[in-house]
């Protein structure tokens, strides 16, 4: 298991090594190297804005495809709550699990009815453990592996339950077995997914070993192959729903703040946002509050890279259903024990320290420093790093050299080129055109050439276009 | 302090909202470098009450820190009507901050006292009508 799992990939053939990745990433995980965008693992927390950003559709989020449901002989479907808010004019959500059961899964589990059981027990953690107010949340991967990363000091302050998703699998695999008598690698569970962070989970979670999720399916690919069932599932529906306004409720943003019922909480929503209220949080902005929701998509998880419908649509559509919708259909009192803790604890992991040490580091902090004030402060890209800063420290660490910085290159260029115009003044004057001179002359002009060149290797991708053009 | 990496930072005091970017730039600063959290909380927490007071009371000032590998030093300095009562503004719940400030949850009379809990050494002076200098340590 990769701690530092991912589930955003590039597709380099599509990558033409544009900067708009790297500008848009909150953690600065993305560099461009020889015209095409790299991601480095540890530094990257698969919040998808990679994705959102690049025109080329040079990024991908990697998730199972249909296809797997053969390698069981149980399936069950985990529905998260966006996939409701996905169709128009629903209001029964029975009709969209029915029709998964026409799809072909063998029985299906609301993450919304676990979802309410999460609340149920948040509920008694908030209040058994004021000393950690305000709590964070902790649904959404993003937001625990970027406070894993960058935050040591509010890692206490997250919710160590696990997430709905989690709770969802667990009690579905149960009910599978206990319903069918087949042993638990013959149950297929498969998380209908809103985003690519969610198969990160599966694959490698935080706060326990290993998930229960066997496989995450793209809720975008989900809907148009659910679509043709619809009509048919409206005319037999099957009453399988567990879960009401507050499970449902959390697919938007404030859902989760809202089942917590909570006197004093704050919802942020879109990654930028999220690393404003961390960074104030840990200047102790928010002392007053009970709790704080973070999400990394806009809108919450129906904002989520694999859906359909519009964020702010899909977040009405879902206030929409829920309007008739009983409080809560879920209780612990039924399924005590359900709404599980973390069996291990989330640790911090100083992926952005400079150095092996702390003296090393700051010998490295220093060099940063140094070269920053060399460098323009532009933060044009060119380089391939976000910033002048960042730059810096790829330099620092070895990944990058100085002459990366195109605004230096062409410094020196024009410091060369006045030099030999002196000199060339200067002979023309004294009518000392021996060869000395001219050798001299000759060094400079290979130094402009090699610089040229270097200037060249940044525009590598463009030249290549034009080769193959010709 | 030799070789020491030093840091400046201009607060505006006519500005709210940019208050704290000085001590988000130093708590940054101190994560890459490998602090450990509890010192970065430290140096943080102190700084950012520091910076709030300098626009709260003081119109703004000048922030000066010395870095190295063992301690963080900074010097808040500012120009403003300097402390009547040290000894009373040390206590907690006790403050002088106007209601529009309090009204947006500051001025709770925990700023100073915050700064020496937080600070390993802290240095107070302060001359009424010229303003005010604080010096603050962190052992990290």
């Amino acid at each position: 298991m990769n701690k530092f799992e991912r589930s955003v990939r590039l597709m380099p053939e599509l990558c033409k090594g544009c900067i708009n990745c790297i500008k848009y990433c909150p953690t600065q995980a993305i560099r461009v190297r020889n015209g095409k965008a790299v991601i480095t693992d540890q530094y990257c927390i698969d919040c998808g804005e990679c994705i959102r950003i690049c025109q080329n559709h040079a990024k991908v989020a990697v998730y199972d495809s249909l296809d797997s449901l053969e390698q069981y002989e149980y399936t069950v479907a985990l529905p998260a709550p966006t996939l409701y808010s996905q169709f128009n004019n629903l209001d029964d959500v029975n009709i969209v699990l029915t029709a998964l059961l026409y799809l072909g899964f063998d029985d299906v589990f609301e993450v919304s009815g676990a979802a309410e059981l999460v609340s149920e027990e948040s509920r008694k953690y908030l209040k058994e453990n004021k000393d950690k107010w305000p709590l964070i949340s902790s649904a959404c991967p993003s937001v625990v592996r970027l406070i894993r990363v960058r935050f040591p000091n509010l890692i206490e302050h997250l919710i160590p339950i696990d997430p709905p998703v989690e709770v969802a699998a667990q009690m579905a695999r149960q009910r599978a077995m206990e319903q069918t008598g087949l042993p638990s690698e013959k149950i297929g569970i498969f998380f209908l997914s809103p985003c690519p962070s969610k198969v990160s989970y599966a694959r490698s979670p935080l706060g326990k070993e290993k998930s229960e999720i066997d496989h995450v399916l793209a809720i975008k690919d989900i809907y148009p192959v659910l679509l043709p069932f619809m009509n048919e599932a409206s005319k037999s529906t099957l009453d399988l729903s567990i879960s009401g306004r507050i499970g449902i409720g959390w697919g938007a943003a404030g859902g989760e703040a809202g089942g917590l019922l909570a006197e004093s909480y704050l919802a942020a929503d879109g990654i930028q946002n999220v690393l404003q209220v961390l960074e104030d949080m840990e200047n102790r902005k928010f002392e007053r509050l009970q709790f704080i929701e973070l999400n990394a998509c806009h809108g919450g998880c129906v904002g989520g890279t694999l859906t359909v419908e519009n964020a702010y649509v899909a977040k009405t559509k879902l206030a929409r259903l829920r309007k008739y919708q009983a409080v809560s259909l879920s209780h612990l009192e039924d399924q005590p024990g359900s709404a599980t803790y973390w069996k291990k604890p989330v640790e911090y992991e100083p992926v952005f320290q400079l150095g092996k040490n702390l003296k090393e580091s700051f010998h490295m902090l220093n060099q940063v420093e140094e070269y920053c004030n060399k460098f323009p402060g532009l933060d044009c890209g060119s380089c391939g790093a976000p910033s002048c800063k960042a730059l810096a420290e790829d330099i620092v660490r070895g990944e990058a050299k100085e002459t990366d910085c195109i605004y230096l290159l062409k410094e020196s260029i024009h410091e060369i080129s006045t030099e030999i115009t002196q000199m060339t003044t200067e002979a023309l004057e004294s009518d000392a055109g021996d060869s000395g001179c001219i050798h001299m002359l000759q060094s400079f002009i290979c130094q402009i050439a090699d610089q040229m060149e270097r200037l060249d290797s940044h525009m590598e991708v463009f030249h290549k276009k034009e080769e193959e053009e010709e | 302090m030799e070789d020491a990496l030093v840091f400046t930072y201009e607060v505006d005091g006519d500005d709210f909202t940019r208050a704290g970017e000085a001590s988000s730039d130093v708590k940054n600063k101190l994560k890459k470098m490998g602090v450990n959290p509890q010192a970065v909380r430290k140096v943080a927490i102190a700084m950012y009450e520091g910076e709030i007071n300098m626009v709260i009371h003081a119109n703004g000032g000048k922030i000066t820190v010395w870095l190295t590998p063992e301690c963080l030093k900074m010097e808040l300095r500012d120009r403003g009507p300097g402390i009547e009562n040290v000894e009373k503004a040390m206590e907690e719940g006790w403050s002088t901050a106007p209601d529009d400030i309090r009204s947006l949850g500051f001025g709770a009379g925990m700023g100073l006292p915050n700064m020496k809990k937080y600070s390993d050494k802290m240095e107070i002076e302060t001359v009424l009508g010229t303003g005010t200098t604080i010096t603050m340590e962190v052992n990290l």
